[in-house]
């Protein structure tokens, strides 16, 4: 049997009569993905990692001077920077959490046979279609103390969700929840319904309890794809911008991705936005891989 | 086939020669979103009937317009001949080559008389006193305040207030009748509250209210020549101004937490507040009356004096300068030597701009045209602005980082946060070399 991973082109072939090797489709199909790849990927990625190492502003037109390591040494003593970090590992938290409890919950009340199914989880998924800016302004409104439907709705009178600093952090959470709850709840439907019938059924005949049922058998087989869906809600919380810089201007909720816009395009500190960025990449990339190990250890189980 | 490919050629290469020569016969001038950008698009028409040259004032909405502006100019893209930038760019715009200089140009036509003294201060000149000039004052602007003319004439109110305070209510002379009549007509039972004032901290906006305090109590940023600010932005009258501005916050209807000049303007057109304070430019909407029902009802004051008869406003407003990699610089300067015409400057007052040309300005017809334009006279003399270094961006957020806690969290005294600004300010000062 041939090792070879590509086939042999038949000689009578169109693509063969026009010259075109096996080689050069492959050609064709990868070197432009690669070339898209270094050009707007890999040389950004490693021509920012040269600038986080200057002091380089992008509104002037003077040269970038090396600094070596002050940038990051200055970033990491900013005690407003850490404030930014405990923000967005707060906002993290809540917001994550409260998508896979939601998400997580809604998915095991659908997971049943109740009529209009399918109509009722494609309506839920409509927060998850908008766009972000678009959430951002009409949730703007419904937090709002004077005319907003929530004070309305739960008699909360003037409860300022916005403008009160302990409180605004949790209105964008929430916000976020609205949102992103349905994504979990896709993806955990996806793994209920993959749930074998018969464990259920043999779990009935032992008599099992439904909370022992859900702890021995749903869970530990949901939760692979659910380590996917928190992988993702993670990711995508930790860098959140949108919603947060249009619902609010509060210090409180002034995550790192917002503290980063303002450092690059406002400001125009280039070079020490760019070891900003770094080190959340970083970070990013230390969480993502604690997460994926693991998700591994799930699988294996 | 070779004809056809001959012709779409011939077709191509038309299009390329006339293109060419109609650019030369264009200009595109940069600008925010705005009502004025309008009324500048009115008046440039006018050149175009005038000399044929079609000038188009292209606009960003306010929240992205600096960072569109230095993108391109970082870029040193041409798509821009003018643009309309704000008074913190000069540093940026001067230092970083994007503006050409316009020193020569203002020798010439002597606009250092021609324009409002002030606004060639703050609008034209970097660094202060160097006779170095990037701009020409286009639309003046700085921060004022309306009021509901109907409850300050409610004779009811008059005479509770009279009983109250023991002085006629009016429109504020000074910051402490601001705050008794911010106090005495915040009812949050009735939803009526007593102010609205600037909150939001991602730009100026926060800067810019609690400079109206900080000036007219007598304080200052610090010293724009030295670069100290250490006794300066922390001195007793900065401290009592920023506390001042505090007070007033507790009097802002609910939810006053990011708040610019929509909200501010809503404050009145919603019949929310007594008093709110804005940009002149956003004056003319409130006397609209499809845009303010309240509008028969609208009055204007300019910024009350401090306790010590000090009385100043924070700037707002822009100049006109040439973007340095503009492929049109000898048209666009053309077209400035238009726009500083005395004729060219009244049809721009008729047309709703905020003119700086000095006789415009001092003339009756322009100082009666509207309810509003006497204040902006009487304050177009008495303005102060924010500092105009390039790394103004810095500053702007390190003192948001300061004093937006204490104002609308509560958090620490008005002297913490000024002091820790001081040292903030000093450090990025020393930082760029600016103090030893």
């Amino acid at each position: 049997m041939t090792t070879d991973v590509i086939t042999r082109l038949d000689p009578q072939s169109h693509a063969a009569k026009r010259g075109l090797s096996d080689l050069s489709i492959r050609n064709l199909f990868i070197i432009p993905t690669i070339l898209f790849l270094i050009v707007f990927n890999i040389f950004p990625l490693l021509y920012s990692l040269y600038y986080s190492f200057t002091d380089f502003r992008a509104s002037t037109n003077a040269a970038a001077n090396f600094v070596g390591l002050q940038n990051y040494r200055e970033l990491l003593n900013d005690p407003f920077i850490w404030n930014n970090f405990v923000i967005t590992a707060k906002y993290v938290i809540v917001s994550v959490a409260g998508q896979v409890i939601v998400g997580f919950g809604v998915a095991l009340l659908l997971n049943r046979d109740i009529p209009y199914k399918g109509l009722i989880t494609t309506l839920l998924l409509l927060p998850m279609m908008l766009s972000m800016a678009v959430v951002g302004l009409f949730w703007k409104l419904l937090y709002d103390p004077s005319f907003g439907i929530i004070n309305y709705a739960l008699g909360l009178g003037t409860f300022e969700w916005l403008a009160n600093p302990d409180m605004a952090l949790y209105a964008v959470a929430i916000t976020d929840i609205w949102m992103w709850s349905p994504f979990v709840m896709l993806l955990s439907l996806a793994g209920l319904s993959a749930v074998p019938k018969h464990l259920y059924e043999a779990a009935a005949i032992d008599r099992a309890g439904s909370l022992y049922t859900f702890f021995r058998i749903t869970l530990p087989l949901v939760a692979p794809i659910l380590m996917i869906a928190i992988i993702f809600r993670t990711m995508e919380a930790f860098k959140t911008f949108d919603l947060a810089y249009i619902l609010t201007s509060q210090p409180t909720t002034e995550v790192l991705s917002i503290r980063l816009y303002k450092m690059a395009f406002q400001e125009w500190q280039t070079g020490r936005s760019c070891a900003l960025a770094y080190i959340m990449l970083i970070v990013v990339v230390a969480i993502t891989n604690i997460y994926v190990k693991y998700l591994n250890k799930v699988k294996e189980r | 086939m070779r004809r056809k490919i001959a012709g779409i050629a011939a077709g191509i290469g038309l299009m390329l020669a006339s293109g060419t020569s109609v650019l030369a016969q264009e200009l595109t001038i940069f600008w925010a979103e705005w009502d004025p950008a309008n009324y500048l698009q009115e008046l440039v028409n006018e050149y175009e009937t005038e000399t044929g040259v079609r000038v188009t004032v292209e606009t960003t909405p306010w929240s992205d317009f600096q960072t569109k502006a230095f993108t391109e100019f970082n870029a040193r893209g041409d798509a821009y001949d003018l643009v309309v930038g704000d008074s913190q760019w000069l540093g940026a715009g001067s230092t970083g080559g994007h503006y050409v200089d316009l020193s020569d140009f203002f020798k010439e036509h002597n606009l250092g008389e021609v324009m409002a003294p002030a606004t060639v201060k703050y609008y034209a000149e970097y660094p202060g006193n160097s006779g170095k000039y990037w701009a020409i004052p286009l639309e003046g602007d700085a921060v004022g305040w309306s009021y509901r003319k109907d409850w300050f004439e409610d004779p009811k109110e008059m005479e509770a207030f009279k009983a109250k305070y023991g002085y006629d209510l009016a429109p504020p002379k000074d910051w402490k009748q601001l705050r008794d009549i911010a106090e005495f007509f915040h009812r949050p039972d009735e939803k009526r509250y007593g102010v609205a004032i600037y909150t939001d901290n991602s730009y100026d906006a926060l800067v810019m209210g609690v400079e109206n305090a900080i000036f007219s109590y007598g304080g200052e940023l610090g010293n724009y020549e030295t670069y100290e600010v250490d006794g300066y932005i922390n001195s007793d009258k900065a401290v009592a101004a920023l506390e001042a501005y505090k007070e007033l916050y507790q009097f802002t209807p609910p939810g006053w937490a990011k708040t610019f000049f929509v909200e501010n303007n809503q404050a009145i057109t919603e019949g929310l507040a007594a008093m709110s304070m804005n940009y002149f430019a956003f004056f003319p909407a409130l006397l609209n009356e499809a845009t303010n029902p309240h509008a028969k009802n609208t009055g204007f004051f300019a910024n009350p004096a401090g306790p010590g008869g000090d009385q100043f406003a924070a700037l707002g407003g822009q100049g006109i300068s040439i973007v340095s990699y503009s492929q049109n610089k000898d048209e666009a300067m053309k077209f400035l030597e238009w726009f500083i015409r005395a004729d060219v400057q009244k049809r721009w007052a008729e047309l709703g701009g905020y003119t700086c040309h000095a006789k415009t300005l001092e003339s009756e017809e322009f100082r009666n045209a509207t309810p509003y334009n006497e204040a902006f006279y009487q304050t177009m003399f008495k303005v102060k602005d924010f500092w105009a270094v390039p790394e103004f961006a810095e500053l702007l957020q390190q003192i948001n980082q300061r004093i937006y806690p204490y104002i609308v969290g509560g958090e620490g005294t008005a002297k913490e946060a000024l002091d820790a600004l001081a040292t903030d300010w000093t450090d990025t000062f020393k930082k760029y070399d600016r103090l030893k």
